[in-house]
């Protein structure tokens, strides 16, 4: 066997603006194994979830990830909802979908900005980056905040979108439309970004399955999932709009699947606000007084794919339990399959292509003995520990 | 500048990163990010600071050429915010390293980014 050598990427990278640790065995030029290490940012969201109350959760889940701040809302108030065995009203929905459509337009465009970015093609990170300010502008017209918008409540959303307001987000979604064409004309007909990314990073369908892989990179091999569609929630169901898969697998389609996604956000959210137009303005909240025993799950599809959570509830004011999966922690296990094999150059590009999110990512914790600083349980130990956790809280019901 | 995205929600770190975009253009004020600590003359900090994380912080601070201006962005770079009573936190970051500037916000706008570093800028 040649030498390997070993290409640290991170943690603190000036390519990543997240701390995630990558080591890439090298032999020569090409990738021969990948491996990652995280924890630099865990923060125990899950424990802190159980201390706190239900309305109070909203604003922790939506600081799990400051670009997806919408969807594990979105997954939690599902799963309370699921709980409680409420139906929200069709403006809360309508407005549900708005803000979640709004957060996968800008997140898109922050994704293509960073995949210019991370091939060395800096005007495309800032052409998409200028275009994504809009969206944010309208995210501070709509809700206050440029990020974090803190929009959901159990039982519907904490504000209106009045209907004055409708005309100036039309007006903005028209421009983010023709910068979007700009956009696609600009990496759909780049030879040079033809050259890096076609054939670069390839997940053939069966490496989908095999690490179940979410949302763009799962479509962009021809897995055609979408929780929208599959497990309708929100306004989802009442608007026309389609699944955009592609076949190749390789970084061009997952560029050209997250391209066309912004087409169907930005239609997605005509039809909402034309919903809107025909309800009732300030109807969006049902009033809920308890939460009673039992457990809900929650899905939601973020901009990277499946949001999952689960909540358990034991009839008091706060969370028993709260498991959260978030796309990235499975797609960036397909790390080991679309980056072995190529060379160092287009590694950083196939790491990218997933839209990784560390901070959603980092959910294990490991148990320390407080005094000596070793580890009390391995990895199994722990699965098996919180197995019996689990049990334990479905046979208190 | 160099960025130190401690255990964040990414809000913070996006934001940074919106400061160097067309829109708001750090470059103009004479500022860069840079990939290295070694080059850098302003540490911006931001996110909780985690167990995992903290050795890490101390080390590129102890990297920095001095003087270096420490800036914690984000409410949990100045206080720890809504992680300061998670089980893993470590910090927030005046109680590990010295902090020259902060900038509250949950994410602070680029433009209160911005303004901080200016004026820190201006008072050295």
């Amino acid at each position: 066997m040649s030498k390997q050598t070993l290409i640290p990427v991170g943690p603190y990278h000036p390519l990543q603006e997240e701390p995630e640790l990558f080591k890439l065995y090298c032999d020569g030029e090409i990738v021969k194994d990948v491996k990652w290490e995280t924890g630099y940012n865990h923060r125990g969201i899950e424990k802190l979830a159980e201390q706190k109350s239900y309305d109070e959760v909203f604003f922790l889940v939506e600081r799990i990830c400051g670009i997806c701040s919408t969807s594990h809302p979105f997954a939690f108030a599902n799963s309370v909802e699921e709980i409680v065995g409420v139906e929200i009203t069709d403006r809360a929905k309508y407005i549900r979908s708005i803000i979640g459509e709004l957060e996968r337009i800008h997140s898109h465009l922050l994704w293509v900005g960073l995949a210019g970015h991370f091939l060395g093609y800096n005007t495309v990170f800032m052409w998409a980056w200028k275009y994504r300010e809009p969206v944010l502008d309208l995210f501070e017209m709509i809700t206050g905040n440029r990020n974090s918008y803190a929009m959901f409540k159990v039982g519907g959303v904490r504000r209106d979108i009045e209907n004055q307001k409708i005309p100036a987000i039309e007006e903005v979604l028209s421009l983010v439309k023709k910068k979007t064409d700009l956009l696609v004309g600009a990496v759909m007909d780049d030879p040079v970004i033809h050259a890096r990314t076609k054939g670069v990073g390839i997940l053939t369908k069966q490496d989908i399955l095999d690490f179940a892989a979410v949302g763009p990179t799962a479509r962009a091999s021809g897995v055609d999932i979408d929780v929208r569609r599959d497990d309708p929630y929100a306004a989802y169901p009442l608007v026309n709009w389609k699944v955009i898969t592609a076949e190749a697998g390789d970084v061009f389609a997952k560029a050209q699947v997250r391209l066309l996604e912004m087409y169907e956000s930005i239609s997605i959210i005509e039809q909402c606000l034309a919903g809107l137009k025909k309800e009732k303005e300030g109807e969006v909240d049902v009033l809920i007084k308890h939460i009673p025993e039992g457990y809900g799950i929650g899905r939601a599809e973020a901009p990277r794919g499946e949001v999952f959570h689960f909540v358990v509830s034991d009839g008091s004011n706060s969370p028993a339990r709260h498991k959260i999966r978030a796309p990235s922690y499975t797609n960036i296990a397909t790390f080991k399959k679309s980056c072995v094999g190529q060379s160092i150059s287009d590694a950083t590009i196939s790491l990218a292509a997933v839209d990784p999110c560390y901070c959603c990512t980092e959910r294990l914790a490991v148990a320390l003995d407080r005094a000596s600083g070793k580890r009390i349980m391995n990895a199994k130990e722990i699965i098996n520990h919180s197995t019996e956790l689990t049990n334990k809280l479905l046979q208190h019901e | 500048m160099f960025h130190f995205g401690g255990a964040s929600c990414n809000n913070c770190d996006i934001e940074i990163l919106a400061c160097l975009t067309p829109r708001y253009d750090v470059e103009r004020f004479g500022m860069l990010l840079v990939g290295s600590i070694r080059h850098a003359d302003v540490l911006l900090v931001n996110g909780s600071i985690n167990k995992k994380d903290k050795p890490r912080l101390l080390e590129i601070y102890e990297q920095a050429p001095k003087p270096v201006l420490v800036v914690a962005i984000g409410a949990c770079g100045c206080t720890g915010g809504i992680f300061a009573e998670g089980n893993t936190f470590a910090g927030p970051v005046d109680k590990i390293i010295p902090v020259d500037a902060y900038i509250p916000g949950c994410p602070p706008k680029p433009e209160a980014i911005l303004a901080g570093i200016v004026k820190l800028l201006g008072k050295n």
